[in-house]
């Protein structure tokens, strides 16, 4: 399957930096994943969930290191069902209780990270596992490229699926429950999809940046976009073109792969954010 | 056997005429009673506004209607043909629309998202944009089909909000007035373009009301709401009420107070 790519990678783009397999792997993962991200982070931003899908993160974190503890064929199964089960919590909760949400979901995150922390340090061994703090995208495997695709075809059928109930929650909770939506489903399915994406790519982009990823390209759309089409074209559109530019970066700098696509999404937010007057109406 | 049966259970209640009907409504939060033994009954193309003072369970009643919180009692609506059976469409303009102004949704994507099955980042359908204009045009806000929301004023906001609880055209229409943020003046166009509704299409409205001017003026009878119905009549009639002065406690004068403000929130 993969030679496919690599055919077209060396066809189309014959540089210096395609000439690496891990290369050409990584940058099939940047164009199934940020696209991923752009859908996403729109209604993460929209939803002020920014602090909400972070904690998520810290859930998928604590996951995978206790997918790494258990072992088993891959520690990844371990990891999802996990950071689903926080997922779901930290929502129940958020719904729940009216005052200090925020604060009951900064213990529970501070907790997972803290458990995750001192289950990966056990035995001293913590260096093996420091690419879920900063991630390591050059390291994808074709397997993980196959398991980043179905995540790919997930979302966007999620999406084609549930988005207008999403919005409409994002933009009033009453109004959305006064139309018949299920609230706190559309919501579940919502984190459960984020918290699913975020622990199947931690290992590549890391805990430290993930966040930044889903909300850096859509923060850097509302600046510019009136209506939901152009949000989305150009969420999409922001965090594709730094992953590519962040990857390519990277190779010739020799510097971590996943901060310099943050550092590309935040150069592209900087620009747009100055250019917003440009665009209002 | 049913059709007896449903004919039995909607005899003689409505005079002939489709009418509306809340019984026995009571809303408890934790230990606190908020509503009890709430009964309104409501005629078709009528505009019911519904006064209190603060806590009074107005909103709340809202919501027990919208089915948003848990409550007690039933809400029956017959229809002109004597069919109770059938659910209420119920349109809904809330209070405030709180959303976060930055966000860069306009108003056909709040109709898409309201109406349509298909998602609103990839698709603008024709047919609801027809339909969105459409009803836009009933409350006199065409031209503002693709505005941002976060750029509309309270009182376009308002009347966004009420062409959207026209699609589908309701059965019910349930109106919390906004406390603050629209100008007198706006208020009034919204009352006129409410009160065409009603005739039009012959809805019946509830309006939660904080402004006894715009009340008198409009409203065909008026509830006084405290934890259940104090009194109910014309507008005439429950405003010079003593029952009212005494529910709004020592008020220099009744009219546009704005001692409302900040009335439950949540």
């Amino acid at each position: 399957m993969l030679d496919i790519w690599y055919q077209i990678v060396d066809f189309l783009l014959p540089f210096d930096w395609t000439n690496h397999e891990f290369m050409k792997n990584a940058l099939l993962a940047v164009l199934l994943l940020t696209p991923i991200f752009g859908l996403l982070g729109t209604m993460v931003v929209s939803n002020n969930m920014a602090f909400f899908s972070d904690s998520i993160g810290h859930g998928a974190f604590t996951g995978v290191a206790i997918g790494a503890l258990l072992g088993g064929i891959r520690p990844i199964w371990g990891a999802i069902i996990f950071s689903v089960i926080f997922a779901i919590t930290i929502t129940v909760i958020k719904n729940r209780s009216s005052t200090s949400t925020d604060t009951v979901i900064g213990v529970f995150s501070s907790t997972a990270v803290a458990i995750g922390l001192v289950i990966l340090s056990f035995g001293g061994s913590f260096n093996k596992y420091s690419s879920y703090l900063v991630g390591d995208i050059l390291s994808i495997a074709p397997f993980e490229i196959l398991l980043l695709f179905i995540a790919f075809i997930f979302v966007i059928v999620l999406w084609l699926l549930i988005f207008n109930k999403v919005l409409l929650i994002s933009i009033n909770q009453s109004l959305a429950t006064s139309r018949g939506t299920n609230t706190l489903l559309v919501e579940m399915l919502f984190t459960v999809t984020i918290a699913i994406v975020v622990t199947i790519t931690i290992q590549w982009v890391g805990l430290l940046i993930i966040n930044s990823l889903i909300v850096l390209p859509a923060a850097a759309a509302r600046n510019v976009t009136h209506n939901m089409r152009q949000y989305h074209a150009v969420s999409v559109g922001v965090s594709v073109l730094s992953g590519i530019a962040g990857l390519i970066a990277s190779y010739y700098f020799n510097t971590a792969t996943g901060a310099t696509i943050v550092l590309v999404a935040a150069l592209v937010f900087f620009v747009l954010f100055l250019l917003r007057k440009k665009f209002s109406t | 056997m049913t059709e007896n049966r449903k004919h039995v259970q909607c005899e003689g209640e409505c005079c002939g005429l489709c009418c509306t009907k809340i019984e026995g409504f009571g809303v408890t939060k934790g230990q606190i009673s908020i509503l009890e033994d709430v009964n309104i009954h409501i005629h078709c193309g009528e505009l019911t506004a519904i006064i209190g003072p603060n806590g009074a369970g107005k909103s709340t009643l809202l919501k027990a209607l919208l089915g948003e919180v848990a409550h007690t009692g039933e809400l029956r609506y017959l229809d002109s043909k004597g069919d109770c059976s059938i659910r209420p469409v119920i349109g809904y303009v809330p209070q405030q629309l709180s959303f976060d102004p930055g966000t860069p949704a306009s108003v056909l994507d709040l109709f898409i998202a309201c109406s349509s099955k298909m998602p609103a980042w990839l698709f603008k359908p024709k047919s609801v944009k027809e339909r969105a204009l459409s009803n836009l045009e009933k409350v006199k806000a065409e031209h503002l089909l693709d505005r941002r929301l976060g750029a509309l004023s309270g009182g376009e906001i308002q009347r966004v909000m009420l062409a959207l609880a026209l699609n589908p055209v309701p059965n019910l229409l349930l109106l919390d007035e906004p406390v603050s943020g629209i100008d007198q003046g706006g208020l009034a166009i919204f009352y006129d373009i409410v009160s065409e509704l009603r005739r039009n299409y012959d809805l019946s409205i509830i309006l939660v009301s904080h402004d006894f001017d715009m009340v008198e003026k409009y409203a065909d009878r008026v509830v006084l709401l405290n934890k259940t119905v104090i009194s109910t009549g014309t507008p005439r009639k429950v405003l010079s009420d003593e029952r009212t002065r005494q529910s709004f406690g020592a008020m220099r004068s009744l009219p546009g107070y704005d001692e409302y403000a900040g009335e439950e929130k949540n």
